[in-house]
């Protein structure tokens, strides 16, 4: 189906006035704030729209799994690296929550990969922002805005993402590290992760197969381990956002909440973080407070707060939600305005 | 009025600190660009106090304002629109801060983007965005245009290097957008606020990421015959999966004007050439080395020059760098393009490109970042001739319709700023900037930062009932 059909079809609730979300995978439903329950649940369709590894540019619709974009990428030798908890999140989900994946050290930020989004507005008009080319000014970055909105601002329908080259080889190397494994970072070139939960440091580096032997023995990191450690699961879990020098004060605080699994990405400063009862969540946000960080909830926490804290900048976030959904029909409560 | 306004300013900052001379308002009638306006008065703030004071200034006696760094901009943003009040950052020229560990920096706006590179140097490291200007914009001008340059092909835009702006947003108040922290909650202020030209506030201190300078830097010079091949020798190189730490493309005059100018030792009668650096750890680039030479063989290359070391590594360089300088030799004046095509189109749109010129009598040369497409079409002329005025724009307009038709973009890094505004609906339906303007209102409701900038008029609530931009402005 063409753009501008799709556009006209997802946005009929809208046009009735309704409150609409939209529904991807549902792996992130849990992330941040719930909306209401009566909203009227959109889709978006999912499949690859056209894709051009020369240019290293691929234009899909927002409901596309992120496992099924990365098996097309692949057969070019080609990635986005989005790195979802659960592959079967799609695209537009991924995206709309902000959620980056484990390799930001190397790769950055989801928001670096977006670069042209279609989408509707909460008065149901279809607008572009941005633009199909890997490099552009032209106009105010509005595929940045989207990046973690939540689907507050706009639906998604379709992105234009920049495509990286797959590296020529990568492997994990775990070592013992009581201590945070800072100099990690400056004995390597540019790891794709260090990753540390208190007790061991799991570094994950990519390129050229000499160099990361090279490497792994200038930085003592023995053989190679054969998978990545798991990210901390459980009923109830949150990703924190600290400062990265601040990490080691943060460490200190999670150390001591019992029952806490953790795993930090070092140098970035996202902190994984899980446990069986919503209390334990809870003292890890207070722990983030402390040391000026946040949490956002991903799971659990009975009922706890998504953010735990107000929005910097309210009066200016409401005037740019209004510039975007002047009703606030698109997925209210989502994030705390 | 203006008294009044320069007494205030006087008031806030001290005295000298503001000022209206003739003379003086005409330096700051307009940027590196061609179209010039006309300030009200221009004032130099020493620190963030001073320029939200300065904002106040301004908005208690209805002045609008515009912010501006070195004045290097190419398309118009720091130019005076609407005889606003011109804040010129030059003075807050400090780096507040280097985290050596963390790998980041904390400056004022005013530091040029060199003098950031060289205070991190000792240590290892260096600022990655560096736009040929980078020995004269400042660090504010490079976050408000998003700024790119030669080593921003692997490494990304201005964008992906800011990590968090302290602003004064247009009603006086201040904000930090974004943070140190990965992420921030709701919505991210500071990624729309980069590359906002000047529209959404003024920033008076930025948080900026820092790379380690890798081990093994290796640069090469391709040269060809033809320069349809030098193209899909840039668009083999990135099918091909090697990411080049900058991949610049230099085309038969701009290569012989730059020769005469430095003795670089490129090809005099090459009819392209290519610089490509490689850089990361010894086998990988290795490798990287070997997978250009041979691509470059393979699509006609002439000759592959591997600089030996540092010097030559150096003078290559020097001359890419120099294109602007060599340029001035050749003729009076110069209108440089920027424009931005699929990796893939570059062979079809650059034989597009040439034909304008041809068809409108122009000389035309190109010195671009092709890594990503990133064309500069460089028209020298004489402006004195009559009537070449009217070519230099017809092909300048021709030159942005065929790159966007070819699937690409009006700007890659220069910005809209006056000279591209009118020029936004090539791209962009009434509904799209509709909507861009309703963001920009909402940081800016009055329309007082920097009037009449990126969107088209009529896009803005703000701008009602105010002064168009006047007819014939171009000098
Ligand atoms: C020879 C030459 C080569 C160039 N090469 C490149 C290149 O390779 N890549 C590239 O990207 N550009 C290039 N440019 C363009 C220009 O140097 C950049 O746009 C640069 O970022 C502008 O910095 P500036 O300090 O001169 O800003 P100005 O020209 O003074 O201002 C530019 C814009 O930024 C706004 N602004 C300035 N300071 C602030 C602030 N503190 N807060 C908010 N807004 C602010 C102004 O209002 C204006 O809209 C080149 C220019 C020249 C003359």
């Amino acid at each position: 189906m063409e753009l501008r059909e799709v556009a006209h079809e997802i946005g009929a609730p809208l046009r009735d006035g309704e409150h609409v979300v939209v529904t991807g995978a549902g792996t992130h439903d849990a992330v941040g704030n719930p909306t209401l329950a009566t909203c009227t649940r959109l889709r978006v369709p999912s499949g690859i729209v056209t894709y051009e590894p020369a240019d290293l540019t691929v234009r899909v619709w927002a409901g596309t799994p992120v496992r099924e974009l990365q098996a097309t990428l692949a057969e070019a030798g080609q990635e986005v690296p989005l790195d979802p908890r659960d592959p079967t999140a799609t695209v537009g989900g991924v995206i709309a929550c902000g959620l980056s994946g484990v390799r930001r050290l190397r790769h950055g930020p989801v928001r670096d990969a977006v670069l042209q989004v279609d989408a509707i507005d909460g008065q149901a008009t279809l607008f572009k922002a941005g633009g199909p080319t890997v490099k552009n000014v032209t106009g105010y970055d509005v595929p940045r805005l989207l990046v973690g909105s939540f689907g507050t601002l706009a639906v998604m329908l379709q992105l234009i993402l920049r495509c990286r080259p797959l590296p020529a080889a990568s492997a994990w190397y775990r070592v013992s590290s009581p201590d945070l494994p800072g100099n990690l970072r400056t004995a390597m070139l540019r790891p794709a992760a260090i990753l540390w939960d208190g007790r061991d440091a799991w570094v994950l580096a990519e390129g050229n197969e000499q160099d990361l032997a090279a490497e792994a023995e200038a930085a003592e990191l023995g053989e190679p381990v054969d998978a990545a450690p798991p990210l901390p699961d459980a009923a109830h879990r949150g990703r924190i956002s600290v400062d990265p020098a601040q990490l080691g004060a943060l460490a200190i605080r999670l150390r001591a909440i019992s029952g806490l699994r953790w795993l930090a990405e070092v140098g970035v400063g996202t902190v994984h973080v899980a446990a069986d009862d919503a209390t334990t969540l809870l003292a890890a946000r207070t722990g983030a407070h402390e040391c000026g960080a946040w949490m956002l909830r991903e799971a659990g926490g009975d009922g706890c707060d998504g953010f735990g804290t107000a929005l910097p900048h309210l009066d200016l976030a409401r005037r740019v939600k209004a510039a975007f959904d002047p009703r606030g029909l698109l997925a209210p409560g989502r994030v705390p305005l | 009025m203006l008294d009044h306004l320069l007494a205030d300013l006087a008031n806030a900052m001290g005295p000298d600190r503001a000022r209206a001379e003739p003379l003086e308002l005409a330096l700051y009638a307009r940027d590196a660009g061609v179209q010039a306006g006309a300030a009200a008065a221009v004032c130099f703030p020493r620190h963030a106090d001073d320029v939200a004071a300065a904002v106040a200034a301004a908005r208690r006696h209805g002045v609008p304002f515009v912010a501006r760094g070195s004045g290097t901009g190419l398309a118009g943003g720091a130019t005076p629109m609407e005889e606003p009040l011109v804040i010129v950052t030059t003075q807050m020229n400090r780096v507040l801060d280097i985290d050596v560990a963390s790998r980041r920096a904390w400056v004022e706006p005013g530091v040029l983007n060199l003098d950031l590179s060289r205070a991190v140097a000792p240590y290892g490291l260096h600022y990655a965005p560096d736009p040929s200007s980078q020995q004269a914009c400042t660090i504010g001008g490079n976050v408000a245009t998003n700024a790119g340059g030669p080593h921003c092909l692997a490494s990304g835009v201005t964008a992906a290097h800011v990590l968090a702006v302290d602003v004064v947003l247009p009603d006086a108040t201040t904000a930090r957008l974004g943070g140190l922290a990965p992420d921030t909650p709701g919505y991210d202020l500071r990624g729309v606020f980069v590359g906002s030209e000047g529209t959404m506030g003024i920033a008076t201190k930025i948080a900026v990421r820092l790379q380690p300078n890798p081990p093994t830097v290796r640069t090469l010079l391709l040269d060809f015959t033809a320069i349809d091949d030098a193209a899909a020798t840039v668009s083999a190189i990135i099918a091909a999966g090697v990411l080049p730490a900058a991949l610049e493309m230099m085309d038969a005059e701009i290569t012989r004007a730059v020769e005469d100018f430095v003795g670089a030792g490129y090809p005099r009668d090459a009819d392209a050439v290519l610089l490509v650096e490689l850089d990361g750890l010894a086998d990988g680039v290795a490798a990287d080395v070997a997978a250009v030479s041979d691509l470059a063989m393979a699509h006609g290359a002439r000759n592959v020059r591997v600089a030996a070391d540092e010097a030559e590594r150096q003078l290559l360089w020097k001359g890419r760098k120099s294109a602007f300088g060599a340029i001035a030799r050749i003729a009076p004046d110069y209108y440089l393009h920027d424009a931005v095509v699929p990796r893939t189109q570059l062979v079809t749109v650059l034989r597009e490109v040439y034909a304008i010129a041809d068809e409108c009598a122009l000389t035309m040369m190109n010195v671009f970042h092709a890594g990503d497409g990133n064309l500069h079409p460089l028209i020298v002329f004489d402006a004195r001739v009559p009537g070449v005025w009217e070519r230099v724009h017809e092909a300048g307009n021709r030159i942005l319709t065929a790159c966007i038709r070819a699937g690409g973009v009006l700007s890659g890094e220069h910005g809209v700023g006056l000279e591209k505004r009118d020029l936004m609906p090539l791209l962009f339906s009434p509904d799209d900037l509709a909507l861009q303007g309703r963001l920009v209102d909402a940081f800016d409701p009055d329309g007082l930062a920097n009037p009449a900038k990126v969107l088209p008029a009529g896009s803005r609530c703000g701008e009602i009932g105010r002064r168009p931009v006047p007819e014939g402005a171009w000098i």
